[in-house]
């Protein structure tokens, strides 16, 4: 049961990513030939909000379900692997128009094709795994 | 206008974005973070990659949330375009439209190209490249840069994180540089 109000809410960003097209390849290709404002509209407002909501939480304001005091963990210090990294997965996110969250939600919208997008991202973090300890981070 | 016709038009960027900021904090409420690609890591160790690299021996079960929450969003996925559907295509710019359209691509139906993403595209050289290599890159280059854009850019730049701040960059260089220099090679293949 514990689970059910993760199912609602991933229910709620599916239907949130698919028809504010965040989902859309269209929507992606656009975004980096810089023809539109929606994609940068729509990371940049959430950003903004959430940048707002997590000032609140850290003033202690607003509590977790649990009652507990919501806690952050900060990011390691790097240069390498957040550049090189997010390089390799942005040459992907412009190819496939999707990044990890719009693959299932494609998925439902029935782009069945995209199941295959996934496995192929399994196997792209599974080849990271076994490179790990050789790559520069 | 009723309820359903009203939530089956397109919905603005000033509505989406605050919508995901939203689910970023109810993660948050929940006692969880907003990633979706630790997903890729939790279903490589429960298919058993431990064996392989102790990059996957941990107990997968602890991202069960996260499992959870992704089949939330293809049930999503699946109600909004079953339910919700809108029959117009996406609003784009008229000059990408043109592009588009000069690459063989019809911009007109569906929310992706469907003679790209389809399992006909697949068994062409562009499809293959698009589907396979792209879907690999997304899976190495999330878990290299430790996280994607939910994880980096809607968590990690609303906590003001300067590693989240370089991987978006990255994320740009990457998409920028395969949009204008190597994607029209791949689309014209």
């Amino acid at each position: 049961m514990k689970y059910i109000k993760f199912i609602l809410l991933g229910i709620f960003f599916g239907i949130v990513g698919t028809k504010s097209e965040f989902v859309s390849w269209f929507r992606i290709h656009e975004m980096f030939r810089f023809e539109s404002f929606h994609m940068f509209g729509i990371i940049g407002s959430a950003v903004i909000l959430g940048a707002i909501l997590i000032l609140i939480i850290k003033k202690g304001s607003i509590k977790g379900l649990d009652g507990e005091q919501i806690s952050f963990k900060n990011k390691d210090k790097s240069f390498t692997r957040y550049f090189a990294g997010g390089t390799i997965f942005g040459l992907g996110w412009a190819l496939t128009g999707a990044c990890p969250g719009p693959i299932y939600i494609l998925i439902g919208n029935g782009y069945i094709v995209f199941i295959l997008v996934w496995l192929s991202a399994l196997l792209g973090t599974f080849v990271y795994g076994l490179l790990r300890e050789k790559l520069p981070h | 206008m009723n309820v359903i016709e009203f939530l089956s038009q397109p919905w603005p960027w000033y509505v989406g974005g605050p919508l995901i900021a939203v689910v970023m904090f109810s993660l948050l409420y929940f006692g969880t973070e907003f990633g979706v690609s630790d997903t890729l890591r939790n279903i490589c160790s429960a298919l058993g990659a431990g064996k392989y690299s102790s990059f996957f021996q941990f107990d997968w079960k602890t991202g069960g949330w996260n499992l959870m929450f992704v089949l939330g969003g293809l049930i999503g996925g699946y109600i909004a375009s079953t339910w919700l559907s809108n029959p117009d295509p996406v609003a784009l710019n008229p000059a990408t439209i043109t592009r588009l359209e000069n690459w063989g691509i019809e911009p007109t139906i569906g929310i992706a190209p469907e003679s790209i993403f389809s399992i006909s595209g697949l068994l062409t050289l562009k499809g293959f490249l698009m589907i396979i290599g792209g879907g690999f890159l997304v899976g190495f280059g999330t878990r290299y840069a430790g996280g994607c854009t939910s994880g980096h850019a809607i968590s990690g730049l609303s906590n003001l994180q300067l590693p989240s701040l370089i991987a978006v960059v990255g994320f740009f260089v990457g998409g920028l540089f395969m949009t204008f220099f190597i994607l029209p090679s791949i689309l014209s293949l």
